[in-house]
């Protein structure tokens, strides 16, 4: 086990660095000079270019500059907005709590779905539920989550004159206000993740029920839901994990989209505005930080896979 | 005893069925797959109705000449927006821009992916270390997340050109290559091994002729069916950028996420506008997630997993 984490780990800094090598110096590439950017009017002086190259050490050699940047990276110091001038984590910190729970929330209402709707479907395989429930979930997976956000804001408003509070209050503050402003973007971005879990939940429980340990479970008589639940289940939620961490990135892709529909200031929603800024500084920071927490979560998924199934070792 | 054994087999008989022409065999897949082929039949209405939209729109996209924010009726099929146009000819267009860049994308991932897996499968060894650690990479990135960066960095001009056409493909391409290269890498290491394989490396055919020659026919199946299904994907990728404004829709280019962003003012006097661009993008998805399942039960059963 050790040996297998230790090498893990590795691989997953490996990952990293040559993420943060790509993006820093992917903005690096942009057309175009970045005192442009920042003073936001195309005719500007060299004198002033250069006052500016040398405030944000641009005037270094890139390696350098790289080094110097992921230092303060890894000190949590991501820099200075280009536009705003202000601390680019500063902007972000305040946002995370909000991100974070929206995905937490669209991640439990796809759980809650998904599950139910594999396992019936894969008990009565080939009956009209299965074909139901697969053709439902077929469905979801091709409806974008921004347009199904854009629909709950529609209908209810002209139907029922309703709309979700405004803005964003902390959980700790006010829970059912924070749940209120929150249900419905996550509703949106968690049902096309809770169409392909059940899809996948469905195909692994398929596998499993054939198993003879199932059928030795059936036949010491025990009941059809412990069964299910405990024999079948655990033993098909692996690939579900596999799915989820890979699903994660596309949770954190609609953030950006259903934070902008539902106007809530969260970090999908500064990585929208600070794109149509072209402040890239800000835009470095969050791509890097997005990269960093998907990353760590794929190898949490990884290292999960022994306490799911303690058969697997990592050999 | 073998030679008794051998004398008392009767002698086998094969039932030869007639290979049967292409239209046949179409027609048999079609009745074990209803659901797919009725899918298939909307994937090709909506590839012609791109192809002929010039043809078909009742109006010119861009004209501003009707009532503004009328609801769907026998005039206007779905409505019109709030700058005075139809938005039927408006949708019909848009799936120009949604199946052109979907399938420009696919080609450009499946290109990049089945290269990648093949070669990593082939030859494996650190050439395939190193490939698994670059789609490791471009796993670790968020896929939208990594197209808004890419765009907002190398389409600074927005609006409709070739040039942002292709970049926009290019784009998506590279986020829906790994998971081709992953598949194709499987199939090709559930070949590598066999005798084929081996006779022709014997008789000193070079590596790439092998690739190309012998082990390329062989995952075909898997590459055919990884690219159908993600076409739905690179649609609604393609969808998702032109809503926040990223894409490459104009006045005459109407895309069908960019008419969502549009009429996002009038959204709730005019449910129509926010509706009727979310259902083609649904109904387009839909249709090639559909048919992409059918063809993968068809043609390789063995990638049957789910997602």
């Amino acid at each position: 086990m050790a040996p297998y984490v230790v090498k893990r780990v590795l691989f997953s800094l490996l990952v990293l660095g040559v993420i943060s090598i790509v993006v820093f110096s992917a903005v690096r590439l942009i057309p175009g000079d970045v005192c442009h950017i920042v003073l936001q009017t195309p005719d500007v002086q060299q004198s002033q270019c250069d006052a500016i190259n040398k405030e944000l050490g641009i005037d270094q050699p890139v390696v350098t500059q790289y080094f110097k940047y992921m230092g303060g990276v890894l000190k949590g110091d991501f820099g200075k907005s280009l536009i705003t001038k202000r601390d680019v984590f500063g902007e972000m910190k305040d946002r995370i709590p909000l991100t974070v729970e929206l995905t937490l929330l669209s991640t439990i209402f796809a759980l809650a779905l998904a599950l139910p709707i594999g396992v019936i479907s894969a008990i009565k395989q080939d009956t009209a539920w299965d074909y139901v429930l697969r053709f439902t979930t077929i469905g979801w997976l091709s409806i974008p989550s921004f347009w199904l956000g854009t629909m709950l804001i529609v209908f209810p408003s002209t139907w029922w004159n309703y709309g979700p509070p405004v803005g964003y209050v902390n959980i700790w503050q006010d829970p059912f206000k924070n749940i209120e402003q929150l249900y419905l973007p996550a509703i949106s971005l968690g049902l096309a993740l809770s169409a392909s879990l059940a899809r996948i939940t469905r195909s692994s429980m398929l596998e499993v029920l054939r198993q003879d340990y199932i059928r030795t479970a059936r036949a010491k008589g025990l009941r059809g839901n412990v069964v299910v639940v405990r024999h079948a289940l655990r033993n098909a939620a692996i690939p579900v994990t596999t799915l989820f961490g890979l699903q994660v990135g596309v949770l954190f892709g609609g953030t950006v989209v259903l934070e902008s529909i539902f106007s809530l200031p969260g970090l999908g929603g500064l990585t929208l505005s600070a794109v149509r800024a072209k402040d890239y500084s800000q835009v470095q920071g969050l791509v890097l930080f997005f990269a960093t927490i998907l990353v760590l979560l794929n190898l949490l998924v990884d290292l999960s896979y022994a306490w799911i199934d303690p058969r697997i070792r990592y050999s | 005893m073998s030679s008794m054994a051998e004398t008392a087999r009767p002698t086998p008989t094969i039932e030869l069925r007639q290979r049967q022409g292409p239209m046949k065999r179409l027609w048999r897949v079609a009745r074990n797959k209803p659901i797919g082929a009725l899918a298939g039949v909307v994937c090709v209405l909506l590839i012609l109705i791109a192809i002929f939209a010039g043809q078909l729109t009742p109006h010119p996209v861009d004209e501003q000449a009707f009532p503004r924010l009328q609801s769907p009726s026998f005039t206007y099929p779905m409505g019109t927006d709030n700058l005075f146009r139809d938005m039927f000819s408006r949708i019909l267009v848009g799936s120009r821009i949604s199946l052109g860049v979907g399938f420009a994308a696919v080609f450009v991932g499946t290109i990049i992916g089945a290269f990648l897996g093949m070669v990593g499968g082939y030859l494996g060894g650190w050439v395939d270390l190193l490939i698994g650690r670059l789609l490791d990479v471009m796993l670790g990135f968020p896929p939208l997340v990594f197209l808004i960066f890419f765009l907002s960095i190398f389409n600074n001009q927005g609006g409709y050109s070739l040039k942002s056409f292709l970049l926009i493909s290019v784009a998506i391409g590279v986020i829906i290559a790994p998971t081709t290269a992953r598949i194709v890498r499987g199939a090709v290491l559930s070949i590598r091994n066999l005798q084929y394989i081996e006779a022709a490396q014997s008789i000193g055919n070079t590596t790439p002729r092998i690739m190309m020659r012998h082990v390329l026919p062989n995952v075909v199946a898997p590459i055919i069916v990884i690219a159908s299904i993600q076409i739905g994907n690179a649609i609604l990728a393609e969808a998702a950028l032109s809503f926040l404004g990223l894409g490459i829709a104009s006045a005459t280019h109407p895309s069908w996420g960019a008419m969502l962003q549009d009429t996002r003012a009038v959204w709730q006097q005019a449910w129509w506008t926010a509706f009727m661009p979310g259902l083609a993008i649904s109904l387009a998805v839909l249709s090639f997630n559909l048919f992409g399942d059918a063809l993968r039960d068809v043609l390789d059963p063995r990638l049957r997993s789910g997602s």
